[in-house]
């Protein structure tokens, strides 16, 4: 389910296509956990901060705040015991790159969050891995118990006084979990609806303690940036956004997959080299280029945009979760944008007023459309709802909403107009 | 009728309460043994829930009824879930779903009436490269394990086949 490429080393997908890649047995014939067992019996733990926030590793769940840094907002001085957590809710449409890294290379999670926990000086994680995950938490489990056994894990962590324990907690169905204080709020047995900030988790989160949430891929590119350094992983990717990142390449395409490239390549030639073009020689529609919640590119916007945090900010998107849907010339946007509509309103925690009535409105508005009983003036009017969500909410999910439809409505306006005149043409048929 | 957590259900409580310093937190992963426990959250699943964990009646079916995973109403042995999201609307769910309509005879939510089949439109189930696809739930006998599986890259020859081999 995952592909390697040339196109730069695997630091992340390394071991994914051995034969039983989740067995300790095979991570400890590729050097596993040696990085673990040189950082406890022989490191301090701000050095390993230090590299970690000199590398430049950004995270990898959609924000792109780099970790080191985040780390160093712990308080120095806390009663209550620090937590680590790994974002497995995975929830993000077009999103499959964690369920990778979780099913093919269990051990290479597990030793990140032991290096991590190290250096955060924490002695307790979960990893919050969505429902549906099932398989994947099976797997996790199983290779929980195999690091327990050869001692990485428990008291005495590769036989030194380091102890740490890590616990699977399966989510249970909504999206708004993966957000950090919403995935907070559900390990505590409660509604998944999330907290308003400050405080920020990493001096307030699960059970009152500090808690640093990151997500999968960058808590498991963690041991290959300790074991070789800060400045081997600078080598790949750009100056701001440094390393290699995984690519969910779906829709139309000859070769969807899982893809590890260093950050910066160009969208184009993901799309065309590595996946080896639009499925069955058709045109590019547009490219969603960070998962659902990005604001699509048109064919000429992808001409010049490479995948790093920067260049798809400037291009008016954003990196997110490394999502990129490709759409063909038959896609209808319309329809798009209305199913995406009814994902988010279905979503929507319900917590905040303009979150609530916004998405449900614009869903229905947008369902309307693409039914084909739009009106005159319903454009405008989801425009004008939009401005009233962004930025008025205790989390960004309204955002998440409103960029792409925004997108959507201003890249693709003709056809969600021709989707309103068809109607009026009916109209005046009948009439 | 009161519900009873048998004894294997409430080793494991005991077990999970070790993990958390806080006892509500282990709701999520006790609604989960409840669900394979009772086949669903009926009102008397829930409330043997509260009892077992010592939380309000209240506070467990808030937290019960927020998740789309947890089950209000009895689903069939077989829970069918296709996603539509669009990764997998582009490439032809709509058509898997219709499909498995005709064949099943129930619309998305609904069940048979032999309780053999539930099936449901859902959100993304981070699958998007291989679709369209669809989420296979079965329950065996209560307190058996539950079958989750994946099956990817579907074609209406295919989900045949898969039917098959449901029993
Ligand atoms: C609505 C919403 C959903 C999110 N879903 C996820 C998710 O599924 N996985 C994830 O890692 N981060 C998700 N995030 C981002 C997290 O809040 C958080 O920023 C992230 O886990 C931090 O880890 P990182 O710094 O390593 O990226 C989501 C955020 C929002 C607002
Ligand atoms: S923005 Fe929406 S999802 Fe986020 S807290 Fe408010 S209501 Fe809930
Ligand atoms: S969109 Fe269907 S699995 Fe993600």
């Amino acid at each position: 389910m995952a592909e390697k490429s040339e196109y730069c080393e695997h630091i992340l997908l390394s071991r994914v296509d051995l034969e039983n890649s989740t067995s300790i047995d095979v991570y400890l014939k590729s050097g596993g956990y040696e990085t673990l067992k040189k950082t406890v019996s022989g490191r301090q733990p701000q050095e390993i901060v230090d590299v970690v926030r000199e590398s430049g590793l950004r995270g990898r769940g959609g924000a792109g705040f780099p970790a080191g840094v985040k780390w160093g907002f712990l308080p120095k001085d806390s009663k209550l015991p620090i937590y680590l957590i790994g974002n497995a809710d995975e929830g993000e449409p077009g999103t499959f790159k964690d369920r990778v890294l979780i099913e093919k290379d269990p051990h290479q999670l597990i030793e990140g969050m032991a290096i991590t926990a190290f250096a955060i000086k924490c002695h307790t994680a979960y990893i919050y891995i969505r429902g549906e995950f099932a398989k994947g938490a099976k797997i996790l489990n199983k290779a929980i118990d195999e690091a327990y056994e050869k001692g990485f894990l428990g008291d005495k962590v590769c036989g030194t006084d380091f102890k740490f324990d890590i616990y699977v907690h399966r989510g249970a169905g909504a999206y708004v979990c993966g957000e950090e204080t919403a995935l907070i709020e559900s390990i505590e047995g409660k509604k998944g609806q999330p907290r308003l900030k400050p405080p920020f988790p990493a001096n307030v989160g699960v059970f009152q303690g500090p808690t640093i949430v990151n997500n999968v891929e960058t808590l498991s590119s963690v041991p290959w940036i300790v074991k070789n350094g800060a400045e081997a992983y600078r080598k790949y990717g750009t100056e701001k956004s440094a390393g290699t990142k995984l690519f969910c390449v779906s829709g139309h395409v000859e070769k969807p997959g899982v893809y590890e490239l260093p950050l910066g390549f160009p969208l184009m030639q993901l799309v065309n080299e590595v996946c080896g073009g639009v499925k069955d020689g058709k045109k590019l529609k547009g490219v969603i280029p960070g998962g659902s919640s990005t604001p699509i590119l048109t064919p000429e916007e992808c001409e010049n945009v490479n995948l790093d945090y920067e260049s798809l900010m400037e291009a008016g998107s954003m990196l997110g979760s490394g999502a990129v849907i490709v759409l063909d010339e038959t896609v209808d946007i319309v329809r798009v944008a209305a199913r995406l509509g009814k994902f988010y309103s279905h979503e929507s925690c319900g917590q905040c007023t303009p979150c609530r009535e916004g998405s449900g409105y614009i869903s229905g508005l947008l369902q309307r459309l693409n039914e084909g009983k739009g009106e005159e003036g319903d454009l405008e009017l989801i425009e004008s709802l939009c401005d009233n969500m962004a930025g008025k909410t205790v989390c960004p999910l309204a955002d998440a909403m409103v960029m792409p439809v925004k997108g959507f409505l201003k890249k693709f306006r003709s056809e969600f107009e021709a989707r309103i005149r068809k109607k009026a043409y009916q109209k005046a048929d009948k009439g | 009728m009161a519900l009873v957590f048998s004894e294997k259900a409430q080793a494991s409580y005991e077990k999970l309460l070790k993990r958390y310093v806080d006892k509500q937190a282990v709701l999520l992963p006790v609604l989960y043994i409840a669900q394979d426990e009772f086949g669903w959250l009926s009102d008397d699943a829930l409330k043997a829930t509260a009892e077992l964990t010592g939380t309000p009646e209240a506070v467990v079916r808030a937290t019960a009824t927020f998740y789309t995973m947890f089950d209000k109403k009895q689903v069939g042995k077989h829970h069918i879930q296709v996603c539509t999201n669009v990764s997998c609307d582009i490439v032809g769910s709509e058509a898997i779903l219709r499909h498995l309509e005709e064949k099943l005879g129930i619309k998305a939510g609904e069940t048979s009436v032999d309780k053999k089949y539930t099936l449901s439109e859902v959100e993304c189930l981070g699958a998007c490269g291989y679709g369209p696809m669809m989420e296979i739930t079965s329950r065996g006998a209560p307190g058996e394990e539950i079958k989750d599986e994946y099956y990817e890259n579907l074609t209406v020859e295919k989900v045949d086949e898969i039917l098959g081999t449901l029993l």
